[in-house]
């Protein structure tokens, strides 16, 4: 129990951490323009597929720095190019072409790489148990993930509170008009925002996909997570992003690790039903069955009782 | 220094600005004056690329319709706009700072200026600009546009909504702001500030100037104060 317990939180950690590097760039992103980037995922999966095909040839070293700046200038060419062109026809246009976007994406990996999972691994250097508690190994991978992770969080943080160019962006959140008029280039903030934003994807696609795996359905598996973690913190907040991050980042851990089931629950309330009884399938449920919708009845029951989010002022 | 020819602006098919034509020159106050809804703030708005618009803006003889805001302040060419869009989550200084088009870039005024004139923005440098008073935003949004030191400034009803003793800080303010050599476009609906430090006048009704004169000339001009201004 106490093992799980903690591996599940270490886990958790690691998972939610990485959710926060897809959601907090998807949330600077929305809390500027407005726009919420269906297709920012799939620079989560540009990013896991630029270092697997770069770890080839220069290794996973390199490839580690080179896949997230590709993908940033992905990202920022793609806000120049294209959203900025969208923008004069409304909200709507822009959501349905980074809808647009986000299939294009997929077709394109599938086109050049094909349907199936493709074999980027962790690096030989990281290969082994960092330690080893009750019997159980806690591989140096994830914690390389988890320094990963943190390193960027607090980067984040120091460029947005401490820096010129994070006070530019902290006021173009509330007032780009009024920035712009200051003298600053609003147009050029929103690029190097969403090139971040989306390289910020990318390193979360490079150091997440030895774990979970690179294969087209990536993008789709994490983004529907993401859309959960953005709108329960709160459209906009992220602060509330982050902890929503964590959340369910443990949450969804511990549901699959605790294998308990309703008819623990049942016995605990002294019931016990047979095996012939008609709702069988409903009485025999347990927690890692369902672990992956938890993240989903979590939203609902927030749009029931806040529909802001945790940290919200934005109607969803 | 800014010459506006023929302007004409549009919010989506409504036709606001119906061939606006004004002038200031270097060193000038000029006040734009007229009740409200008349396109006082449109045309300021304009003139800083912010309403789709088309005629003709000279700014230190260069045409400034088509550029982008943040080109236009480049030039030296500020606003203050009417609805106090301070920076909430930032500092007093922080948004002072914001103010200036490259860090530590001082030109006329520096903080120690601001703050001895404005001693609340002193005392409340290092809070969350959202938190002041309706009045210490009015000074903090003038005073973050004069950072970045500009040539003209136009300021939108800076005394709306204030109490008499921030009015007259106001007025301070804008006498300083004309003593550093900084030409003004005021935009206001209250004659008392407008009257005493302006040199010209222009009075706008229905999206286009009606009137100019000097406030002198305004003062015994009756039948334009009743028709256009009086409420
Ligand atoms: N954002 C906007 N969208 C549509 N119409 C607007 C907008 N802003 C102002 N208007 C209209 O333009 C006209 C002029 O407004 P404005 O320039 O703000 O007047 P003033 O500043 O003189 O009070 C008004 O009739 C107002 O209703
Ligand atoms: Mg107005």
């Amino acid at each position: 129990m106490i093992e799980t317990t903690i591996f599940s939180l270490l886990n958790g950690l690691v998972y939610g951490l990485l959710l926060f590097m897809l959601s907090s760039g998807l949330t600077l992103i929305f809390s500027m323009m407005g726009v919420l980037n269906f297709a920012h995922a799939s620079f989560y999966m540009l990013g896991a597929y630029f270092a697997y095909e770069m770890s080839i040839h220069i290794g996973f070293w390199p490839a580690l720095i080179l896949a997230p700046i590709a993908v940033g200038f992905a990202g920022a060419a793609l806000e120049r190019y294209g959203l900025r062109n969208v923008h004069k026809y409304g909200h709507v246009a822009e959501l349905v072409f980074t809808f647009g976007i986000a299939f294009l994406i997929e077709e394109v990996v599938q086109f050049i790489w094909g349907k199936d999972q493709q074999p980027y691994n962790a690096p030989p250097l990281l290969d082994f148990p960092l330690f080893t508690l009750f019997n159980v190994d806690f591989p140096a991978y994830k914690a390389f993930m988890l320094f990963v992770s943190i390193a960027i969080f607090i980067a984040l943080l120091v460029v947005l509170t401490k820096t010129r160019v994070g006070l530019i962006i902290q006021a173009a959140i509330t007032h780009p008009h009024m920035v712009g008029m200051l003298g600053h280039n609003v147009p050029l903030v929103f690029m190097a925002t969403f090139g971040v934003g989306t390289a910020l994807a990318g390193i979360a696609g490079v150091i997440a996909a030895p774990v979970l795996g690179t294969y087209p359905g990536m993008a789709f598996d994490l983004g529907s997570i993401i859309f959960v973690v953005v709108v329960f913190g709160g459209l906009g907040s992220l602060a509330g992003a982050f902890v929503a991050s964590l959340m369910i980042g443990i949450v969804q851990t511990f549901a699959v690790s605790f294998n308990i089931g309703m008819p623990d629950l049942l016995a605990l309330l002294g019931l016990e039903f047979g095996a012939d009884h008609f709702l069988v399938d409903l009485w025999t449920i347990s927690l890692p069955q369902i672990g992956p919708l938890i993240p989903y009845l979590m939203l609902i029951i927030m749009l029931i009782f806040r529909p802001l989010g945790l940290f919200g002022s934005r109607e969803v | 220094m800014l010459k506006v020819t023929d302007l004409h602006a549009y919010y989506g098919k409504s036709h606001i600005l119906q061939g606006v034509n004004l002038h200031v020159k270097e060193g000038e106050i000029v006040s734009l004056l007229g009740r409200n809804g008349v396109g006082r703030s449109t045309t300021v708005n304009a003139l800083l690329g912010n309403v789709e618009c088309h005629g003709s803006a000279l700014y230190k003889d260069q045409e400034i319709i088509g550029l982008k805001p943040h080109q236009i302040s480049h030039l030296g060419l500020g606003i203050v706009v009417e609805n106090r869009a301070i920076f909430p989550t930032l500092t007093v200084r922080q948004n002072l700072a914001l103010g200036m088009k490259k860090a530590n870039k001082f030109g006329r005024w520096s903080y120690d200026d601001m703050f001895d004139m404005f001693s609340n923005l002193r005392e409340r440098a290092d809070v969350p600009a959202g938190v002041l008073s309706g009045g210490e935003q009015q000074m903090l949004t003038m005073c973050r546009t004069l950072m970045g030191d500009p040539d003209l400034i136009m300021i939108d009803e800076p005394t709306e909504g204030l109490a008499p003793k921030i009015v007259t800080q106001v007025g301070k303010l804008l006498e300083e702001i004309a003593n550093r050599g900084v030409s003004i476009l005021l935009v206001e609906q209250k004659l008392t500030i407008a009257l005493k430090i302006s040199s010209r006048v222009y009075v706008m009704g229905h999206g286009q100037i009606v009137y100019e004169g000097t406030p002198d000339e305004l003062r015994e001009n009756e039948q334009i104060r009743k028709e256009w201004l009086e409420v």
